[in-house]
């Protein structure tokens, strides 16, 4: 009677089953002045201490920017011309999101598991702040989906996911150039049957570097220099052309 | 070339902000307008946070400006005295304007109003220089003196009488000021130098030679601009010097080639071809306006951030 329940116990709880163990190319991301992007290539193993168990491994990586509060607002036709009339924020949208799945996302995460661990685009924004004239915020945050999706800052790679014996996976996920600074939190998940059996998290940290770390600490810390930095270079730049044409012309 | 800027956190192509840096420095030297009007809303278009277009912008038309006033000065072509006495409005008006602009910012709709204002100044001022220019060039085509200006109005009867003599004027020091007043506000409200509103005002209210307006509307602009970028660098850190490099880079030496052409050219037909110019910005932004966009929805800070 008590192995039986034992045994239903480690079905009921496979977490401890399996494990992700993982690599990345690269913790770290510097933006210099020529950076264009980078390709993060993410890696990693299964471990598992009892034999495979039943149903199909499923992967999902996401990669998640530092999230921030932003406005999204709806034009509406007023007096002839288009002016912003609805406005809804959303609490916590990440300047980046993209999610690498193994097969098609209905087939290996279940509506709840995605809920819960808000691993899909829809489940992982929160829409608050709606006001109360406005009745379909949903909309709103189907807008931001979409614009961020067509600008490539929101990525959705179904089938991007490469997995091997059931052990190995791998992924390579584009960040793209217009990057933010800030830690780009990584969560691994592992699912079978549509559930999430194990997960991982680490974070990936986006920094500038060089002339441009200098430049953005110049501007936050000393932003009256910075000013007339910018100024004097401006004059330089004009008298020295100004200058040069002359001399061309002479 | 890819390039990323520090403070617009955007990676863009250098050559293409060298481009459009020389492209909008041509039409800068050639009509004395900063030539913000244009290139705030290009920045817009490709993709650098509104904030920061406006910011930098205010830096680059320095160094253009600088670099246009220098070569009016070598040909003795400003009136610095009418350009303080524009100056000290402008200076103002900046002031206000910006107490202006952060009362419509709390109101929100702030966007549209600036686009409003662009709409209404330049179709106005278009619309004026266009008909008055096309008139000129008929009566000089017919052979026709063109007649002079009005020479007695409600301005010369006004006290504080200056002698302009760059500009030949001896006029009240009131209408300048108010010129420069407003040019400021607007300036600071709309993110331009202001010369596009300023150059008309000169030659239409104050009856200044065209030769001069553009000299002396430049050498207001460096100022009124250099306090604006210092405003802007102090208080909402949004001005990108990298991107203001790029486009100075090829804003001066635009700058350079588009004086040497405006010399070359009749004042009538520099003054249509400024009015053609600020009726297409002027069209556009009103189309904009009236025709139902593509992408109803757009994503922006949440104010207070």
């Amino acid at each position: 009677m008590i192995r039986w329940f034992a045994f239903f116990v480690l079905l009921a709880f496979p977490t401890w089953a399996e494990e992700v163990v993982l690599g990345l190319s690269q913790d770290e991301v510097a933006i210099t002045t020529s950076f264009d992007g980078s390709e993060i290539l993410i890696f990693g193993a299964v471990k598992r201490e009892a034999p495979i168990p039943e149903g199909e491994l499923g992967v999902i990586v996401t990669i998640s920017g530092p999230p921030e509060p932003v406005t999204v607002r709806r034009k509406e036709r007023r007096f002839g011309i288009w002016i912003n009339a609805d406005a809804v924020e959303i609490d916590g949208a990440p300047s980046y999101y993209a999610v690498a799945t193994s097969a098609p996302m209905d087939e290996v995460l279940g509506i709840r598991d995605n809920l819960q661990h808000k691993v899909s685009i829809p489940s992982m924004l929160n829409s608050v702040g709606a006001p109360e004239t406005v009745l379909d915020a949903s909309t709103f945050v189907a807008a931001l989906i979409r614009i961020n999706t067509n600008a490539g800052t929101y990525q959705v790679l179904e089938d991007q996911v490469v997995v091997d014996q059931d052990t190995l996976f791998r992924t390579r996920i584009r960040l793209p150039a217009a990057l933010t600074e800030g830690v780009y939190e990584t969560r691994i998940f592992l699912t079978r049957e549509g559930q999430v059996v194990s997960s991982y998290e680490t974070a990936i940290d986006v920094r500038k570097v060089g002339l441009e770390r200098w430049l953005f600490a110049l501007s936050r810390e000393n932003p009256f220099w910075y000013g007339i930095m910018s100024l004097a270079i401006a004059i330089i730049a004009g008298w020295g052309a100004s200058a040069a044409f002359s001399l061309l012309r002479n | 070339m890819q390039i990323y800027l520090p403070i617009a956190e955007v990676s863009v192509n250098a050559f293409l902000l060298l481009g459009l840096g020389g492209m909008v420095g041509i039409l800068s030297g050639m009509f004395g307008v900063g030539g913000g009007f244009l290139m705030t809303p290009l920045l817009f278009f490709i993709g650098i946070p509104p904030a920061v277009a406006v910011a930098t912008e205010a830096n680059q038309i320095v160094a253009s400006s600088f670099s246009g006033v220098l070569a009016h000065l070598r040909r003795k072509t400003v009136d610095l005295k009418m350009g303080v006495v524009l100056l000290i409005g402008g200076l103002i008006g900046a002031a206000l304007g910006v107490l202006i602009f952060n009362y419509l910012k709390s109101l929100g709709q702030v966007d549209l109003l600036v686009r409003l204002c662009y709409v209404v100044f330049l179709g106005v001022i278009g619309g004026l220089m266009f008909i008055e220019s096309l008139n000129a060039i008929r009566k000089t085509a017919k052979g026709t003196a063109i007649p002079k200006r009005k020479k007695h109005g409600l301005i010369h009867k006004l006290p504080f009488k200056m002698r302009f003599r760059v500009s030949g004027l001896y006029i009240s020091v009131i209408p300048p000021l108010l010129v420069g007043l407003v040019v400021g506000i607007l300036a600071a409200i709309m993110g331009v130098g202001g010369g596009f509103i300023m150059v008309p005002a000169m030659i239409y209210l104050l009856g200044m030679p065209t030769k001069v307006v553009v000299g002396t509307s430049l050498f207001q602009i460096i100022f009124v601009t250099a306090f604006t970028t210092m405003l802007h660098a102090t208080t909402n850190y949004t001005v990108d010097v990298v991107l203001a490099v790029l486009l100075l880079v090829g804003g001066v030496i635009g700058a350079q080639i588009g004086t040497r052409i405006g010399v070359r050219m009749k004042a009538e037909q520099l003054r249509i071809l400024l009015a053609i110019m600020v009726l297409a910005v002027c069209g556009k932004l009103a189309f904009d306006l009236l025709v139902m966009p593509s992408e109803l929805f757009s994503i922006g800070a949440v104010e207070g951030h």
